[in-house]
């Protein structure tokens, strides 16, 4: 029944290779993957590749300019910022906080929105009334007051900012999972688990709960993208780590106050964030076509 | 449309704004820092905090405060600002009309240049330019609005467009200082044209990063829909009688395709609004938006709850707004 399970279109089940060989057909699966994988490789190694302490200060090196300009000062590949402190190092150790909270934001998020739209589609009556209807107060509130509210009322850092956005978008993954589930839910594998006398809970988690799976994996990688942006704004409001720690949308901030003097602050922490949302905008459409059985008919 | 689905819809509107009142509470009640002790210097005694504490009500038990709350709100009393030491609601109205005025600059903006884009896309279909617009409808939607500020910002500095403002909301050397906060609407009226041209162009640039990402949605919707009313019979009616394309496209096949568009422009509206709050903080623009993340800095609690309160019924207004609208739009809906 499993077997059968894994295909609700009720075409022939696919083996795990032709799943990835239409993934590394598919352009933006491949375009998105390997910019993540260029920033995740850079997050991983960045004690080895960054040529300076991203905190170090040197004062006497305050807004040298990037190697593209006159005067850039030689191994500053990116020039330095107001404290003088390697803009390169800086985005490469950047690259470490954006994943870490893009990750685990998100799969918090998932793991909260998931059970909960799992059992509001699932179970109906009184429990989908409830929930529901939490998803609609949540979402009465401007998303960005409330993360930021959320993080001042935690304190900062980045368990609040991870915990902030958990605690905002859940919604996104619960409402979509509970239309999923109660979609699922009429189909005729379902009915039969319920004939063969399953309990409610082995029908959601081993029934249903793998026939939502390529429907959360492809929210998951949105959520990374919105995720990467929230830490940025946070930082950028000085909600998520200490100043002097590197985050992409603390560079961000120091550029804008400088902006007038030294604009290439500011230039390459936007250009990475806009570029890692996008390859995981792209991943996640991407992934939706390969994986979302009605789209690929 | 009949008053009672007007009266349902308001009706339905309390207990939404009562939980929105109610998480806000619970949350800034959890807030380990104290506010009275940001408030006061360090030479305060002991006595001096309590009188304080006894005066924002903060002395009382959690579920106490809330109905002394609630009883405040119905009467229209939002509190006391604690770090402005004024009154909540006069704090907020004063900055209200900035922010709507912004917020209606961008969504005209947003409609202009999704409906635009739409059009443009629908006339070209299957060609080229169909291609094009759709590529920047993804691009623009991909990039959130508080990235957009930024990189407006950073064009401006770049490549030195002085005439473009960036901060603020009005040019110091303009002498105009309005009985409301209409600005934009009241310099019209008074017919000071210099003023309207300085707040219009220090509002350019937000309205700009706003209205992008509501402009390409727009466009995305529109165009389908407009594609789904080419292929209905009256269309081709219309290609019978001889009539151009582009004819067809603006005046028979967009007017039945804006239905649909109007509802999720309503919806994406609110989020425009929640936008305020980061956008106007970058370009230092003086509405309730900016208001709230120093509210959140400075741990103002009870104008916190006030602007939190404060969009959460701009979103709920707006909401009923694109119901009724929708309800004239469609004759089906009147009798719901």
């Amino acid at each position: 029944m499993a077997e059968a399970a894994a295909v609700p279109g009720g075409s022939l089940p696919h083996g795990q290779g032709s799943a990835l060989r239409r993934m590394l057909a598919n352009r933006r699966v491949v375009l998105g993957g390997a910019v993540l994988l260029f920033f995740a490789l850079a997050a991983v190694f960045a004690p080895l590749i960054a040529p300076h302490d991203p905190v170090e200060q040197d004062l006497l090196l305050q807004y040298a300019p990037p190697v593209w300009a006159d005067r850039a000062e030689p191994g500053y590949l990116f020039g330095t910022d107001n404290l003088g402190r390697d803009i390169l190092s800086r985005l490469i150790y950047g690259a470490q906080i954006a994943l870490f909270v893009a990750v685990t934001a998100a799969a918090a998020a998932g793991l909260l929105g998931t059970a909960l739209g799992l059992l509001a589609g699932y179970l109906g009556g009184w429990v989908d009334t409830v929930i529901s209807r939490l998803v609609e107060i949540w979402m009465a509130f401007p998303a960005v007051l409330l993360s930021i509210v959320l993080v001042a009322v935690m304190g900062t850092g980045l368990h609040s900012v991870i915990i902030a956005i958990a605690a905002i978008d859940w919604t996104r993954f619960c409402r979509v999972v509970r239309a999923e589930t109660m979609a699922q839910k009429q189909q005729d594998y379902v009915a039969s688990a319920v004939t063969v006398g399953l309990g409610r809970m082995h029908i959601l988690w081993r029934e249903i709960l793998p026939n939502v799976l390529p429907l959360l994996i492809v929210l998951f990688t949105l959520e990374m993208g919105i995720a990467v942006i929230v830490e940025a704004i946070l930082s950028y409001v000085n909600l998520s780590l200490a100043s002097d720690f590197p985050t992409w949308g603390t560079m961000i901030a120091d550029g804008r106050k400088y902006v007038n003097q030294a604009p290439w602050l500011m230039i390459l922490p936007i250009l990475c964030v806009i570029a890692l949302v996008l390859a995981l905008n792209a991943l996640g459409d991407g992934l939706k076509d390969v994986l979302d059985p009605v789209m690929r008919k | 449309m009949s008053w009672s689905f007007l009266l349902r819809r308001l009706l339905l509107a309390i207990p939404t704004l009562f939980g929105v009142a109610a998480i806000v509470f619970v949350l800034l009640r959890v807030v380990p820092g104290d506010p009275i002790a940001m408030l006061i210097g360090p030479g305060a005694t002991e006595r001096d905090i309590a009188e304080l504490r006894r005066l924002y009500g903060l002395d009382e038990s959690i579920a106490l405060q809330f109905v002394y709350y609630l009883q405040d709100l119905a009467g229209g009393n939002f509190g006391t600002s604690i770090s402005m030491r004024q009154d909540v609601m006069e704090l907020v109205l004063g900055r209200l009309p900035v922010t709507i005025e912004l917020c209606l600059v961008a969504m005209l903006v947003a409609v202009g240049l999704g409906g635009a884009m739409a059009v443009a896309g629908a006339y070209w279909r299957g060609r080229p330019g169909e291609a094009a617009v759709d590529g920047a409808a993804g691009f623009i939607l991909a990039i959130p609005d508080f990235l957009w500020a930024l990189l407006f910002i950073l064009f401006v500095v770049v490549f030195a467009l002085d005439g473009l403002p960036i901060s603020g909301r009005i040019g110091h050397d303009v002498g105009f200082r309005g009985a409301t906060g209409f600005l934009l609407i009241e310099s019209l009226l008074r017919l000071r044209f210099d003023a309207f041209g300085s707040v219009l162009l220090h509002t350019v640039l937000p309205a700009f990063a706003l209205a992008l990402p509501l402009a390409a949605i727009i466009a995305r919707v529109l165009k389908t829909s407009i594609a789904e009313a080419m292929t209905q019979d009256y269309i081709l009616m219309a290609r019978v009688k001889g009539f151009s394309r582009a004819r067809i496209v603006c005046r028979e096949a967009l007017r039945n395709a804006l239905v649909p568009t109007v509802t999720l422009t309503g919806v994406q509206f609110t989020f425009l609004v929640g936008g305020t709050v980061l956008v106007e903080k970058i370009f230092s623009y003086p509405g309730i938006g900016n208001m709230a993340i120093d509210a959140v800095i400075n741990r103002d609690l009870p104008l916190i709850q006030g602007l939190v309160l404060t969009f959460a019924v701009l979103f709920i207004a707006i909401n009923l707004l694109v119901d009724m609208s929708y309800a004239l739009l469609n004759p089906r809906m009147r009798h719901g």
